[in-house]
């Protein structure tokens, strides 16, 4: 892909003697879709203000463009922020709020109209020039705070859980739409949630943080399908995480029975962590079967049905579109593709950071 | 329906009592006092009085130090305020506390003090006078009435604009901030009009006590600034003409009740909770 447009170098930060990011790096390349996903308190929102300029860090560097920013206040930074509840500007109309920015700069009057007609098109809020600000909905107010920072055209725009405050049905709406406006400018974005499915469903790359540590960058697939730690597979989707242990390449041995996988390279008789998605875990007759359990729970969920069963003394979480009653006797079987095998963490910190979650 | 209109009216009648009785009632005695002369018949006089140069400039010197207060009291409030709203301390309402606490005090003690301060031979002379600097003196001057009514009000003035203030979303700052608003920029087209509401009303709450006051020009005036306060008194209890003093006491009213206007011609809309 195209090149670095920001890169983190180092960057410590804490409050209070708390240590909130230690030790970060990372890269935002030119036009990506870049979102910070982690609980709350991992340091995402932390990171997304040092590069809007709100914090500075205690160590490290921040360049843009090929330029050291960490020390230019925000408002003499290249890119602009969406913020969490929308912070307009409640006492001027919706005009004057997108306006802002330019005035500021002291565009012209006739360039500013045109930019705030295109801005309100591009949001489909044509037409809402003199509301006022606190007279819309939330959702509207959402698309007004994107016009608001897009008129600037900032080569970076940070977006910080800009649909927390918005229900179900809206956010996902806006999710397609942020898409949209995504590829209609032709910029980066930089996103901040807790929402894992936001995550998968808008970004191009996904780094999962905790505790003021990245956990693991990639693209949504990747992250999904190949978690690195079991802090990734728990956050990101429903799994299984079960001990194991690696008895040689291509075999895991998990509650006392051997499963072929198709991993390598773990050395033999290694403990590792054995993370199974809910939705690869076949239910089969116990003949068929690797592992013989029964089913304990079972739920509808809609898309498919969600399972419980018992076996070796782990309860498995299965997925499945086909209903097995609670008190069946089923086998388990996985395909060796869907069983991703993952290092112990090997400090006690990383083991910290597993209990917490 | 009526049941619960019943139980309103009953809840509310206490208040009602008290508009009635300490407001509405006291406020009827005052126009009919204006509007009579002493054997209870009708006549302007009493309000055509204020065309009198003793009269007006007390009026106009009253306007004028209740101005400077309120514009001074305004000037030391907004940065306070300011000030506190952007500290990283927990513990602010202590703060805020401390500048309220010399209102625990009695108001007239607080007076008499800046008198004993002000005063020839006073502290703030002698301390002076160890550094050569004779004969300073204020008392007995505007600047020693409008010193005295800021250390009196400024509390009111810190309060609703410390309070709106708090109101403000630290993201709408920081969004100013983001769009290329320098702190100045961001702090005369966000923060002051969004601090407008508690800005009006600290302005209310210091004009309107100011404007009336005849104690402080009392004590630090030694009796010789005379303000409309100062001349109403002296003609209720001094000379006992009361059909006068209500008389002088419509006209005030006359301008605080054009200062209230303005107040709800601003607080209109707004949240109502924040106007204390």
């Amino acid at each position: 892909m195209s090149n670095k447009l920001i890169d983190l170098v180092n960057i410590s930060k804490s409050y209070d003697n708390e240590l909130i990011l230690d030790d970060l790096n990372l890269y935002i390349r030119e036009n990506e879709f870049l979102t910070l996903l982690g609980p709350s308190g991992c340091g995402k929102t932390t990171t997304l203000r040092l590069i809007g300029g709100f914090e500075s860090p205690d160590q490290g560097k921040i360049i843009f463009d090929g330029q050291d920013i960490t020390k230019l206040p925000p408002h003499k930074r290249t890119l602009n922020t969406v913020f969490q509840k929308y912070a307009l500007f409640t006492h001027m109309t919706i005009a004057e709020n997108i306006a802002f920015g330019l005035k500021i700069k002291k565009k012209s009057k006739a360039y500013i109209d045109d930019k705030i007609k295109y801005a309100l098109k591009l949001v489909n809020l044509d037409g809402y020039e003199n509301r006022m600000a606190d007279q819309l909905s939330g959702g509207q107010q959402q698309r007004i705070a994107i016009a608001r920072a897009i008129v600037n055209e900032p080569k970076v725009l940070l977006l910080d859980e800009p649909l927390g405050a918005l229900d179900l049905k809206l956010r996902q709406d806006m999710q397609y739409e942020l898409i949209r406006l995504k590829n209609e400018l032709g910029i980066t974005f930089i996103y901040v949630t807790h929402d894992q499915e936001e995550a998968l469903t808008m970004s191009d790359t996904i780094v999962v943080m905790n505790q003021g540590y990245i956990q693991q960058i990639g693209t949504p697939e990747n992250i999904y399908n190949e978690p690195e730690n079991a802090f990734v597979a728990d956050f990101i989707g429903d799994s299984n995480i079960i001990d194991g242990v690696m008895i040689e390449d291509k075999v895991v041995e998990i509650l006392g029975t051997k499963f072929a996988c198709v991993d390598e390279g773990f050395g033999n008789n290694t403990p590792v962590d054995v993370v199974i998605r809910p939705e690869d875990v076949e239910l089969v007759s116990p003949q068929e079967g690797i592992i013989e359990g029964v089913v304990s729970h079972l739920i509808f969920k809609g898309v498919h049905y969600e399972m419980e069963v018992q076996a070796h003394g782990y309860e498995w979480l299965v997925q499945s579109t086909k209903l097995v009653p609670v008190g069946t006797k089923v086998g388990i079987k996985v395909d060796p593709f869907n069983i991703q095998i993952m290092n112990k963490p090997a400090s006690e910190d990383e083991e910290a950071v597993m209990l917490d979650e | 329906m009526s049941r619960k209109r019943l139980k309103n009216t009953l809840v509310a009648g206490p208040y009602l009592v008290w508009i009635i009785g300490f407001i509405v009632i006291p406020l009827m005695f005052v126009l009919y006092y204006g509007l009579t002369d002493g054997d209870g018949k009708f006549t302007l006089d009493n309000v055509r009085a204020i065309s009198e140069p003793i009269y007006y400039e007390a009026l106009f010197l009253s306007l004028d130090l209740a101005l400077v207060c309120t514009i001074i009291c305004f000037l030391l409030a907004f940065p306070l305020a300011l000030i506190l709203r952007n500290m990283k301390i927990t513990n602010k309402g202590f703060i805020v506390f401390l500048f309220i606490l010399p209102m625990w005090m009695n108001f007239l003690l607080r007076t008499y003090a800046w008198q004993a301060i002000l005063d020839i031979n006073g502290v703030l002379d002698t301390f002076l006078g160890f550094f050569g600097i004779e004969g300073f003196s204020i008392i007995n001057t505007p600047a020693a009435i409008v010193l005295g009514m800021v250390y009196d009000f400024l509390p009111f003035m810190v309060l609703p604009i410390y309070n709106t203030m708090i109101k403000i979303d630290d993201n709408v700052i920081n969004a100013a901030r983001d769009l290329g608003a320098s702190y100045s920029q961001t702090l005369m087209k966000i923060i002051l009009p969004l601090s407008m509401p508690g800005i009006v009303s600290g302005v209310i709450m210091v004009f309107v006590p100011s404007l009336t006051t005849f104690a402080i020009s009392d004590i630090l005036g030694g009796g010789k600034m005379l303000l409309i306060g100062n001349i109403i008194e002296s003609k209720v209890k001094r000379a006992g003409n009361m059909n006068l003093g209500a008389g002088l006491s419509l006209i005030l009213m006359i301008f605080i009740v054009v200062n209230m206007l303005f107040q709800a011609r601003y607080s209109k809309g707004e949240d109502k909770s924040s106007l204390i």
